[in-house]
């Protein structure tokens, strides 16, 4: 049988196995080789909360999905082409997610009845338990095929063992004709100094997963996937988690302001702290701090001091900061507060994916106690949103809370790198030396933006004190006069609702209007967009209005909701920004559409949904 | 060095102080401003150059009495909060005023840390055994048995000894005073000013309202400190009493208060060494209670080690040498690119 190659737009792999087999790793060379061969990807890590759960069992199941194609991708997509499932509870865990006419490659080595009974199946034959008969399934030893390619390496068994990712991957990149130098270039780079032996074993596993599948005609076809037209220029794989890194140190720069750190490691928010610990080449501080209320507390600090403070945390550690949030906004100090949110209450999800934060952000402190929030919508669009929050923060003399999400933190996708000289310059109200001898008035505001001025330590001639206790509006002392408070509460909320002055008009994807406006915020975007295109495709008269500004919202929302005979807001929450905008806009209808099972929407659930309520 | 030439009364601000008469923290805002101009001029610090950072509590209104940069914070997080403007911006002289339910109970947390970062900070924690802003519960350094009206019938929880705290958190620098002894508390503060660390002073501070003469068996007036405190200073003997005719000894096992001449020979009697590595001595004399021992006061210890804001900003300045990354738009294209032409 001779080889036909195929050509495809998109496809989406699934890598899943024991949270030990490195498929995280795994994915993420395939994503990079697809990316680097010029396809649009986006990924969707998921993977368990406990590092290494029990070996073969379905709660120990950690899984990778990569959507590439020949356009820009926005979504890992809802369901895969392609299912890799190094053992049975992999199998099982995944198997609700593969399309209709998909492949699953299995590592037939670990289809024995142990690893079958681990994995609860009741029968000895989980193919067909599962109901997959009819899918194409292509069931290699991998792991004595593994072991059989670095025969006379001299490696133990655990090493070898662990290859069989790669030989796996292998098979992928022959089935989808993909270039093998970035995985090698990967290999060597991280094991070659090291351990020469380890970084040749992999190699080998690599070459050996792709020649089986050559050779043993494996598959019926190969497949291509064009690379897409992506804009001509420099471009890069980058993750929600370090763009959100590096707009900070981008808004450091352009404001002239050290950028400081202080954090706790909370999941799924670390890596922001481990990318800025590593940029000691820009001046980057950061203080590991010793709890969550250390984190801020010496961001406040550091933004007493001149800073630009920034913390960074997940749902139960923005619980903790709540109390320190409150003096930034009594102190009018700028301070970006991170929120990477995961499934929640309390413990929760930690490793999955929800939008249950918003209520805490817009409203958990005690008093009146107004921030700005603003949310980040893609991976790469981190990078913005950091940026502009740290410009609001610092220009208005408040704190910011940022909003992402699991999905976008961890997920990626090619990114058009940016130029720092198309950024806006950054201007905080740094007030200059007093050497009038008149008093300095550390409470005095700005007209336009009400943003008082930032006295920096060190400063001469303007000595003063701050603190959580109510200020005089001028002097910044203690004042326990009721009309001062009343002017304090209303300046602090007004300064915060100025910033509608500062940012862009809420846009419209679609027509301006018609039948149904589907409105979302923050991380799910992409998969938002895509259930509208596929509609509008089909003729629908539906546009989306997908906000970033949540506090203040931009000043034209309420024009744009009149216009269609529908509104649906759709979150993964139970309605909190729904409820948000009823007590701003009780002029309008808002549906809902709300899902909290720790997963972002699936665009087919979407559509669905929007056709019923079209009909 | 700059000149900087000011006494304590550039460091009093217009604010009207507001704590009860006769409590013992208006003697030590003398001491910190009568430190302060001392300070300045010896490490030539111009007096922006100053900021004081407090928690919550009746101690912690004090940033608004000093004339500085001052920060009144939350409750417990002072260190914290000053942890941050010392990393920022190591320039700054910082001091902290806190008290010991700020920084013992709600804030023990990041008491502990910054002890153990050895961030310069230079702490005056105010000791009064109570909480007094909210009137009169016992806190982590009330006497076992202590009646309060949290404990109306006697406390049952073993007090906190601050500087077995500092200690035990592998702390550089730890002084005690009394707040009535202005000149000795200004001369301790001083010294932690001076230290390249996190400096601990614990003044004994007497709450009139809730919980008076909680010192007063150790501290109460001029004689009785005389035989039931001894200053320490290193180098010197460690002897007490009004004639200086007690000393303490160490048998190997612990520290014994000895009559010179009757028990011991002036010979025999410790010469005290703050700035001994090993923290032992330090350790015993800290703890020292009324009435087996007396208190101590003065620099217990003064060690010296590299302080955590001159660590990051080693660290920063060793990255930079070397660095191939000067600027974001360099960062942004570190690494993996690809171009689409």
């Amino acid at each position: 049988m001779d080889k036909q190659t195929k050509e495809l737009n998109d496809v989406v792999i699934r890598f899943s196995g024991d949270s030990g087999d490195g498929m995280q790793l795994t994915g993420t060379l395939f994503s990079d080789t697809s990316a680097l061969f010029g396809n649009g990807i986006s990924t969707f890590p998921d993977y368990p909360a406990e590092i290494r759960a029990p070996q073969g069992t379905v709660s120990g199941v950690s899984g990778f999905q990569v959507h590439f194609g020949s356009r820009r991708m926005i979504t890992p997509g809802d369901y895969c082409d392609v299912l890799v499932a190094m053992n049975p509870a992999a199998l099982k865990a995944n198997a609700k997610w593969l399309k209709k006419d998909a492949t699953i490659i299995l590592d037939g080595d670990t289809f024995d009845a142990t690893h079958i009974a681990k994995a609860g199946f009741k029968t000895e034959n989980p193919i067909e338990e599962l109901g997959l008969s009819d899918y194409n399934i292509v069931m290699p030893d991998i792991t004595s095929m593994t072991r059989d390619a670095l025969e006379g390496m001299g490696l133990d068994n655990k090493s070898v063992v662990k290859c069989k990712n790669m030989f796996a991957l292998g098979i992928c990149f022959y089935l989808y004709n993909r270039p093998l130098e970035h995985t090698f270039q990967y290999i060597q780079t991280k094991f070659g100094k090291k351990n020469p032996a380890v970084a040749e074993a992999n190699v080998r596993a690599v070459k050996a997963g792709y020649n089986y599948a050559a050779n043993t005609h494996l598959f019926a076809n190969t497949y291509d996937v064009k690379p897409s037209s992506f804009e001509k220029g420099l471009y890069r794989s980058i993750n929600g988690n370090q763009a959100t890194a590096w707009g900070f140190i981008a808004a450091s720069e352009k404001s002239g302001r050290p950028l400081f750190c202080g954090s706790y490691p909370i999941t799924p928010a670390t890596v922001i702290l481990e990318e800025l610990a590593k940029r000691k080449d820009l001046g980057v501080k950061t203080v590991q701090a010793e709890d969550e209320i250390a984190g801020i507390c010496t961001s406040i600090g550091a933004a007493f001091a001149g800073n630009f403070a920034v913390t960074t945390t997940s749902g139960p550690g923005l619980s903790l900061k709540s109390e320190a949030m409150g003096l930034a906004v009594m102190a009018e100090l700028p301070l970006v507060v991170v929120d990477v949110q995961r499934g929640g209450p309390s413990t929760g999800l930690p490793t999955k994916t929800e939008q249950s934060d918003l209520s805490q952000a817009l409203y958990g402190r005690n008093g009146e106690c107004p921030m700005v929030v603003i949310a980040a919508s893609s991976p790469s669009d981190c990078f913005h949103y950091a940026f502009w929050a740290g410009k609001i923060a610092m220009e208005h003399m408040t704190p910011v809370v940022l909003l992402t999400d699991g999905f976008i933190a961890n997920g990626s996708e090619p990114w058009h790198i940016p130029s720092m000289k198309d950024y806006p310059t950054i201007t905080p109200p740094i007030v200059p030396a007093n050497e009038t001898g008149e008093p300095f008035m550390p409470y005095r505001r700005n007209e336009k933006s009400m943003a008082r001025g930032w006295a920096i330590p060190g400063t001469k001639g303007l000595e003063h004190r701050i603190g959580g206790l109510e200020k005089d509006s001028l002097k910044g002392s203690v004042s326990h006069d009721p009309a001062n408070h009343q002017k304090m509460v209303d300046s602090r909320a007004e300064k915060v609702a100025r910033v509608v002055d500062y940012i862009p008009e809420q846009e419209v994807i679609g027509d301006a209007e018609g039948d149904l406006l589907v409105v979302g915020w923050g991380g799910t975007k992409g998969h938002l967009l895509s259930a509208v295109e596929q509609l509008r495709d089909e003729g629908k008269k539906v546009s989306l209005c997908h906000f970033n500004y949540i506090n203040p919202l931009p000043r034209n929302v309420a024009d744009i909701l009149g216009r269609y005979r529908k509104i649906v807001v759709c979150e993964l929450n139970k309605g909190q920004f729904a409820s948000y905008l009823r007590s701003h806009f009780q002029q309008f209808e808002f549906l809902q559409y709300n899902k909290t099972q720790g997963l972002p929407f699936t665009v087919r659930e979407l559509k669905e949904h929007f056709e019923s309520l079209l009909n | 060095m700059e000149q900087c030439k000011y006494t304590a009364a550039d460091f009093k601000s217009d604010q009207e102080v507001k704590w009860c008469p006769g409590c013992g923290d208006h003697a030590i805002l003398n001491s910190v401003q009568r430190a302060m101009a001392e300070v300045a001029g010896k490490d030539g610090i111009p007096h922006e150059k100053f900021a004081v950072i407090s928690g919550i509590g009746c101690s912690s209104r004090f940033p608004y009495y000093v004339k500085t940069y001052g920060f009144h914070g939350i409750h417990g997080r002072a260190n914290a909060i000053a942890t941050g403007v010392k990393t920022a911006n190591p320039d700054l002289s910082v001091w902290v005023a806190t008290g010991d339910g700020d920084s013992l109970a709600i804030g023990g947390n990041h008491f502990i840390h910054a002890v153990r970062r050895n961030v310069n900070l230079n702490v005056v924690l105010f000791n009064n055994e109570i909480y007094g802003l909210t009137k009169g519960q016992y806190s982590p350094t009330t006497k076992l048995g202590k009646i309060t009206k949290t404990s109306p019938f006697g406390t049952i929880e073993q007090p906190f000894k601050p500087g077995e705290l500092v200690l035990g958190a592998r702390g550089t620098f730890f002084a005690r005073s009394v707040d009535a002894e202005v000149a000795l508390t200004a001369e301790c503060l001083v010294a932690a000013a001076e230290h390249k660390g996190m400096a601990v002073t614990e003044v004994l501070q007497n709450c009139v309202i809730f919980n008076d003469k909680t010192h007063a068996p150790y501290a109460g007036d001029k004689a009785t400190r005389a035989e039931h405190t001894i200053v320490l200073r290193h180098g010197e003997k460690m002897l007490f009493g009004a004639n200086k005719e007690k000393g303490l000894v160490f048998d190997g096992e612990d520290l014994h208060v000895v009559t010179v001449g009757v028990d011991a020979t002036l010979d025999e009697v410790l010469v005290h060494d703050a700035h001994a590595k090993n923290p032992v001595i330090h350790f015993l004399l800290a703890g020292m209670q009324y009435p087996d021992y007396p208190v101590a006061l003065g620099v217990i210890r003064d060690v010296e080690a590299p302080s955590y804001e001159s660590e990051v900003a080693r660290q920063v300045a060793e990255v930079q040498a070397t660095a191939k990354i000067k600027c974001v738009d360099d960062l942004l294209r570190s690494g993996e690119v690809w171009e689409v032409k």
